[in-house]
């Protein structure tokens, strides 16, 4: 990296002792880069073997890039911690204003430690730190109102992230997510949890610099490529057009959308709730992150009538993606594309991650369904596929958690499943639910490697749609294919690129970024780098326990029938097998 | 002259990228140097404010500097004369629109010079460089 950059500023906050210090850690940013690289070695560093994910000495760390303000779609935070909800590494990822935001604050990294006795909100405009009172924010029924307080509140309009938990956080169900700019989250794995038990309501930060690089003139020609690129490319216009749910009607058709808890793999009123029928009848709003001219995020206006009040309605914004279509639609059996935003939104203000929220609450269906568990747990609610306003009020009660049934919810399925029976449809992967994706074993082998925490881990599900389907890989070369592939996206997200626009940034325009930034590499050395980080991270897991040989692989997902015949628990053994060697 | 417009602040997604650019142009990586501010309505689901110099018939900016250091051309809008400013800030104040954005580096003012180069990075067409003649208060 280049000398001048301030990249290589590290924020250390400690909450319990409100003070901080910012430390010079260039050798860091110049064999990591960013992003993923950093966070891993920052955890690392700072996480005690073993510690409380709850507990104070558990780190935040947020990282982001060497590209991040200078080139288009790197755009994203890399959030690290221990998960509270598997007790093990937690990784998570968030566009908005976040890393940019982060960036012209002047930082790489924030790393965050201890606990406040007050609940508090963070304030960090450039070089000030500020520590300030959240008493009255906290308990807040609805993380909409905290974000508005808080934008009216503090300086830098525009120029700013405001992250901020909901109640979810603050009663630690540890799936909480963090939500950033209203619309977009740190999702999965419980940092909503992680800033609830530091009572740490909300952070802001808020900045405006400028950043070199080796020659303006290079700098301009590369930037003027990707933009170029980014505009015209037709993957990009679909994401702009009609977001990632235009994967509803494809996956339906594949028959990989899981539906009703993955019973089944098609969900018949996949039209009504599909990218195409959203953008038609309730696309009110499309937003972008910063620096990024795609714009995917696509936000419904839901107008509904008052219950009482002739003539009175209320019109909500509510964001809508893939995934939290996939997990509280299809896999509740939820057709009614308006129940569905109405539950998007419930989880939106309560700061429940969706991805999690939807198997939990399909697991405990089909448990009332089987008699596992009755009425008497379930506190009277009729969980029924379909019937989202019982979805509803029971995505409520796992915040609340009225009784044992619900405490357990909180915890996810693996938990709940672990009380109460029913392991072979508790759909999750190393404790963490499944995403929206049956496309056969490469995706589910992915999710089980896991080295973050969706989809996108790796090319699971790109490697069954393009491969499996026509042709059967040994479980050697299965993984060797999923390690390849996740080799370079550690890359991306140690760039903090957006992993919608890995096609822009092939491996010669990767290089060519970052030689404009002070960083000499070629193809090779980088790809060493990404599995490096890939390695540093299974090691981080191993030192907290996890091990490939005895992760639970749900009955379910070999019961329903996916796109690929080859799914099996031995294949799928025999792949695990092999990761671990290469990794190890 | 030839005034840089927000055709259609309704398009606006909110990506900064004309903020970047503006930036670009001045050789200033980042945002440091924009002299175009985009910001949501009080919220991003209510939308986006894109705020630029609309270089006015009579600017307040120039009749509050102090000094005469900023003047109304025809060619490109509010020109700054670095020599004669003295970083008081009272034509930023002035603006009531806040289209006077601020150096911290030199202290001075930074404003548009309506040259277009943002245009071309704005992907969903909010901003266009429009001929403009005539009354102060139009478009
Ligand atoms: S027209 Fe030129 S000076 Fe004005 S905002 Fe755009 S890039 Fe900046
Ligand atoms: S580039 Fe265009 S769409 Fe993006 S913020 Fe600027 S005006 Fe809005």
């Amino acid at each position: 990296m280049l000398d001048s950059d301030p990249l290589c500023n590290v924020l250390y906050v400690d909450l319990t002792r409100k003070r901080f210090r910012v430390e010079h850690r260039q050798d860091l940013f110049d064999s990591q880069m960013g992003g993923a690289g950093v966070a891993t070695q920052l955890l690392a560093q700072e996480c005690p073997q073993g510690c409380d994910p709850l507990g104070p000495e558990n780190p935040i760390v947020l990282a982001v890039g060497p590209l991040t303000g200078l080139f288009p779609l790197a755009s994203k935070t890399v959030a690290m911690f221990k998960s509270p909800h598997t007790g093990n590494l937690g990784e998570s990822h968030c566009g908005g204003r976040s890393a940019v935001s982060i960036r012209m604050a002047g930082y790489g990294a924030i790393v965050i430690t201890g606990r406040s006795e007050l609940p508090i909100y963070l304030a960090v405009h450039g070089g000030e730190v500020h520590f300030r009172d959240a008493s009255t924010l906290w308990g807040m029924s609805s993380s909409l109102t905290v974000g508005r307080i808080i934008r009216e509140r503090e300086p830098g309009s525009g120029l700013r992230t405001i992250m901020r938990i909901g109640k979810a956080g603050e009663r630690m169900v540890t799936y909480s997510c963090v939500s950033v700019e209203t619309y977009r989250h740190f999702g999965r794995l419980g940092l909503g949890a992680v800033f609830g038990s530091k009572n740490l309501k909300a952070i802001v930060v808020s900045g405006k610099r400028s950043l070199p690089v080796t020659s303006n003139r290079t700098y301009r020609r590369i930037y003027r490529d990707i933009h170029e690129a980014a505009t015209t490319s037709p993957a990009m216009k679909k994401y702009h057009d009609l977001g990632t749910p235009q994967n509803v009607l494809p996956l339906n058709k594949l028959g990989a959308l899981p539906t009703r808890n993955l019973r089944e793999a098609r969900f018949e009123a996949a039209g009504e709730i599909s990218g195409e029928a959203y953008a038609e009848r309730y696309l009110g709003r499309r937003l972008a992150c910063s620096h990024c001219p795609v714009a995917c995020i696509h936000i419904a206006a839901l107008r509904e009538p008052h219950e009482t009040e002739p003539y009175f309605y209320k019109t909500s914004m509510i964001s809508y993606d893939y995934e939290p279509i996939y997990a509280m639609g299809p896999m509740l059996g939820v057709g009614d594309p308006e129940g569905l935003l109405r539950l998007l939104d419930r989880a939106e203000v309560l700061g429940l991650d969706l991805m999690s929220t939807g198997p939990v609450l399909a697991w405990a269906t089909e448990a009332l369904e089987k008699g596992l568990v009755s009425d008497r747990e379930t506190d009277g609610l009729n969980l029924q596929w379909g019937d989202w306003k019982t979805y509803l009020e029971a995505t409520r009660r796992i915040v609340e958690q009225p009784n044992d049934f619900y405490a357990a919810l909180a915890r996810g399925v693996d938990y709940a499943s672990s009380k109460y029976g029913g392991e072979d449809f508790a759909l999750a992967f190393g404790g963490n639910e499944m995403p929206g994706y049956h496309t056969g074993p490469a995706a589910h082998v992915g999710c089980l490697m896991g080295a973050r925490h969706s989809h996108l881990d790796n090319a699971g599900y790109s490697v069954d749609q393009k491969v499996l389907v026509e042709r059967e890989l040994s479980p050697e070369e299965l993984a060797n294919a999923l390690i390849k592939e996740e080799s370079w996206r550690q890359i991306l997200s140690s760039l903090v690129i957006c992993f919608f626009a890995r096609e822009i940034y092939d491996r010669d325009t990767v290089l060519a970024c970052l030689k404009s930034v002070g960083y000499d590499l070629d193809e090779e050395k980088l790809l060493e780098t990404g599995l490096a980080i890939h390695r540093e991270k299974f090691r981080f897991k191993k030192r907290e326990g996890f091990s490939l040989d005895g992760l639970r692989i749900p009955g379910r997902i070999l019961e329903t029938k996916s796109p690929v015949s080859n799914l099996t628990e031995e294949y799928i053994r025999a792949t695990l097998d092999h990761v671990g060697r290469v990794l190890a | 002259m030839k005034r840089l417009s927000v055709l259609d602040a309704e398009r606006c997604v909110g990506c900064q990228c004309c903020m970047f650019a503006c930036s670009r142009r001045a050789n200033s990586p980042g945002l440091a140097e924009s002299c175009i501010g985009v910001r949501s309505n009080g919220g991003m689901e209510r939308g986006f404010v894109v705020v630029v110099c609309r270089v006015c018939e009579n600017p307040p900016c120039v009749r509050a500097c102090p000094t005469d250091a900023l003047v109304r051309t025809e060619k490109s809008g509010i020109r700054l004369d670095e020599a004669k400013c003295i970083g008081c800030g009272s034509c930023a104040e002035a603006c009531v629109v806040g289209a006077v954005y601020w150096d911290s580096e030199i202290n001075k003012p930074m404003i548009c010079i309506h040259c277009g180069f943002c245009v071309d990075f704005c992907p969903h067409g909010v901003l266009g460089l429009k001929e403009r003649r005539g009354l102060s208060h139009a478009g």
